[in-house]
């Protein structure tokens, strides 16, 4: 392991650590509103300043790094799985069942996501509290954020179909379900590994960018992306430079996890 | 004696042809702001957005001036009118010798042609509609070439003020819409680009000292609708002017440039919130039950603090709202009332009294329901937004849960006018206009705009019968004062009842160079060029 993946491995060591502690280091909570001092610089009491309606800063990015350090992982899973399940199935089925499965997953990727996401936000029921807005937006990330993943496991899985092994497998009387989840499952792990690890970094940034087109995650909870819409307009950042905190941790995040995928991306190869 | 050289006489010839050439040129530069969207049209009586309405303003010649400043209808292609004690006629004495930028006289005839396309039903005029008191023609009269009479088939309210967004146009030039009156004249359009509007050089008015208005030889509006290149481009001192500036911004400017900046007081924009009334609204019987209560809609007014509002949200750049009026349209504002005072102690109390209780820091009503409610809003909109996270904490400390929900603006609007399926919602209202009959279609209970119940076959509260019945008393007057005592009531009314829930009124901000001269900002738009044709801006950049 190079030392930039050690560095990169210590760096998502420690936000998630830092996150995970955000019930200690920041116990006020992320939605307290200290309204005498909004749009504060950064002071020992908040490291980080407030924001326009008096939060701390410090403490949201603590909790926001958590939600989207939590949900994006957990929105991979469902992706990946997904992708293993119409890729996987379809390549190793092959002919007209790889074909149908391949025009469901193009036309899932000609889709556009932003308007679609819109659509599904507008149709939703008003009153979610925040946390179940969290997860309708991870979860609807999730479902969406199969499709380029279901094509890589496709072709690997029809690669896989005129193996030896299974070739043997098939002469051995193996079929169906089973010649699926035992032999050719197991020789597509390392393809899944690394679709979940590179859609980690993918679902931040999409969060990230939903927050700031004021979907997403719902007031008062933070997530990356709602600490990032305070970036927009020149204005509001020129002589505060607090305010790239999350933009910095992100970037920094997102570097480490590909630093530490192009590790799993070897070993899957 | 000496002979003038040659060389002599031909300078001082070129520089007594360069004196006289620019003898014509008034030499007050050239004003340079922005659209923040493409006109729609220059037709001036089909003009609906804001920047048609700039342009508008701008180039069109009316019969009457109100004010910005005095907010006082003054005489303008019309030296004198009258209006009918019945409020259905109106009569002009124009003054005479005028004519239309492109040399075209003016006269009686051309009055008689705009008021007739104005009124023309095939032409869908949005100025138009505020004149169509009942049904039936609009008569004309001419009188004499100076003199004309315009007959409504019902009274109109406000008859004469309503002239001021009436610019004439004439009956017989070639150039149609683009012959104006007014001070300037669109010389160059570029879409997405730039209008360049020039000089009128048939304009009629003139100084004190006899000098011809406008001082400007052009105006330049480049159309940018990004805010933070404009704040960009004034800094650099390619703008010399913001029209309207958000908070942010101003104080911004104002930390490095405080002589840039105006804040010339609270604007007639409100900022409020409202509960869904609806009977057929989807939503469930026991929080219709809450929303209808009159002392569920107070108590949540008096949780709301508006100080804090204005001072966090807005950095003081508003004012707590006392109701649908801002104090900024001095005429109709109702100076008995007052902003709602802060108090979620009075604001409990109220609400023990229709059975809510608090249980363990959550509000419950007679059948147990914890108090939850949704209030959404149009993303995108960082005021309105942040707006709505105070007042969710607000009505935390009253055991209210509040959950915020910001749509794109059509899912919203389909919402809140079509399905009816919303809770709470926050919206600002853009008044434009100072009389209240602007306002018809958000009063009476029949109306599309009537938000918290819209199109109510007939009015399912007494008090909106109530609101109804003066609405149409002072819009069918043209006694000024009964129909301040009926509005006056209207606002008392609305305030008792709180159907809207007022919050806070923007104060009317912009930024001008130091280079405009005699700028004076005033609350009602065109905030900072309402006297373009006495401005000038210095060469000096």
């Amino acid at each position: 392991m190079s030392v930039f993946r050690k560095l990169a491995c210590a760096v998502l060591l420690l936000v998630v650590s830092l996150s995970m502690a955000a019930n200690w280091l920041a116990p006020a909570g992320y939605a307290k509103q200290y309204r005498t001092q909004p749009n504060a610089p950064p002071t020992r009491q908040h490291w980080l300043g407030t924001d326009e309606v008096g939060r701390d800063r410090f403490a949201r990015l603590l909790y926001g790094t958590r939600i989207s350090l939590l949900l994006a992982p957990a929105a991979a899973l469902i992706s990946t799985l997904i992708a293993a399940l119409v890729g996987g199935l379809a390549g190793y089925l092959g002919g007209g069942w790889a074909r149908i499965a391949m025009a469901v997953t193009d036309l899932f990727l000609s889709l556009p996501w932003l308007f679609l996401l819109i659509t599904v936000r507008a149709l939703m029921p008003l009153n979610v509290s925040p946390l179940a807005s969290v997860l309708v937006t991870f979860l609807m990330l999730g479902m969406l954020g199969w499709t380029s993943a279901a094509r890589v496991l496709c072709a690997t899985s029809r690669s896989l179909r005129g193996s030896g092994f299974l070739l043997q497998a098939r002469a051995s009387g193996i079929r169906g379900v089973r010649l699926f989840l035992v032999h050719v499952l197991p020789n597509l792990t390392p393809v899944l590994y690394a679709q979940f690890w590179i859609s980690i970094p993918v679902f931040i940034l999409s969060e990230a960018n939903l927050g700031i087109l004021g979907l997403g995650v719902a007031e008062p909870m933070p997530s990356w992306g709602s600490l990032l819409k305070e970036l927009e307009g020149l204005v509001s950042t020129g002589e505060e430079p607090w305010k790239f905190a999350p933009l910095i941790l992100l970037v920094l995040v997102v570097t480490s996890f590909q630093l530490v995928l192009s590790n799993r991306e070897e070993m899957a190869a | 004696m000496a002979q003038i050289p040659g060389k002599m006489v031909l300078a001082a010839t070129a520089c007594l042809l360069v004196l006289l050439g620019t003898a014509g040129a008034q030499g007050g530069g050239e004003l340079r702001f922005c659209l923040r969207t493409e006109p729609k049209t220059f037709d001036p009586l089909k003009v609906a957005d804001d920047a048609a309405v700039s342009i508008r303003y701008l180039t069109g010649g009316v019969l009457l001036r109100m004010n910005r400043q005095t907010q006082a209808l003054e005489p303008e292609l019309a030296h004198s009118w009258k209006v009918s004690k019945d409020g259905r006629q109106i009569t002009f004495k124009l003054r005479s010798g005028l004519s239309f930028s492109d040399g075209t006289p003016f006269s009686a005839e051309d009055v008689a042609y705009t008021v007739q396309q104005l009124m023309d039903p095939a032409l869908h005029s949005p100025t138009g509609d505020a004149f169509r008191s009942g049904p039936g023609p609009v008569a004309t009269k001419i009188i004499s070439s100076t003199q004309i009479a315009i007959t409504f088939p019902a009274p109109v309210a406000g008859l004469d003020r309503l002239f001021d967004q009436v610019p004439m146009m004439s009956a017989h030039s070639p150039k149609g819409e683009m012959a104006v009156l007014g001070p300037f004249m669109v010389a160059d359009y570029r879409p997405g680009a730039t209008v360049l509007l020039k000089r009128n050089p048939n304009y009629w008015k003139a100084d004190a000292q006899g000098r011809k208005l406008p001082y400007l030889d052009s105006i330049r509006l480049d159309i940018q609708p990004n805010r933070d290149v404009e704040m960009l481009r004034f800094k650099r001192g390619e703008l010399d002017l913001i029209n309207s500036l958000d908070s942010e911004y101003f104080d911004k400017l104002a930390s490095t440039s405080p002589q840039l900046v105006h804040d010339a007081g609270p604007s007639l924009d409100s900022e409020q919130m409202w509960f869904n009334q609806v009977s057929k609204a989807p939503i469930p019987a026991y929080k219709k039950n809450w929303f209808r209560s009159l002392s569920f809609r107070r108590a949540i007014s008096e949780a709301i603090n508006r100080d804090d509002l204005s001072r966090i949200v807005f950095r003081n750049h508003a004012q707590p709202a006392a109701g649908p009026i801002s104090p900024a349209n001095k005429f109709w504002f109702d100076s008995k009332l007052h902003p709602q005072a802060y108090s979620p102690d009075a604001a409990l109390k109220l609400l023990e009294t229709e059975g809510f209780r608090l249980e363990n820091g959550t509000l419950k009503d007679r059948e147990g329901n914890a108090v939850i409610f949704s209030i959404v809003t149009n993303s995108g909109n960082k005021y309105r937004e942040r707006m709505a996270v105070l007042i969710q904490e607000d009505l935390r400390k009253i055991g209210m849960q509040v959950n915020v929900v910001t749509l794109d603006f059509p899912s919203l609007i389909e919402r809140i006018a079509q399905t009816f399926d919303y809770e709470a919602a926050m919206l600002g209202l853009t008044n434009m206009d100072l009389d209240p009959n602007e306002q018809m279609n958000v009063w009476l209970s029949s109306a599309e705009n009537h938000q918290w119940n819209p199109q109510q076959k007939s009015p399912e509260t007494a008090w909106e019968g109530e609101i109804d019945r003066l609405m149409r008393a002072q819009a069918a007057s043209a006694d000024a004062k009964k129909r301040k005592e009926s509005f006056d009531r209207v606002q008392e009314i609305v305030v008792e009842h709180a159907p809207f829930i007022y919050l806070i009124n923007k104060n009317a901000l912009s930024a001008i160079s130091t280079t405009v001269e005699d700028a004076s900002p005033v609350i009602l738009h065109p905030q900072t060029f309402w006297n373009a044709e006495r401005l000038t801006v210095r060469a000096a950049r």
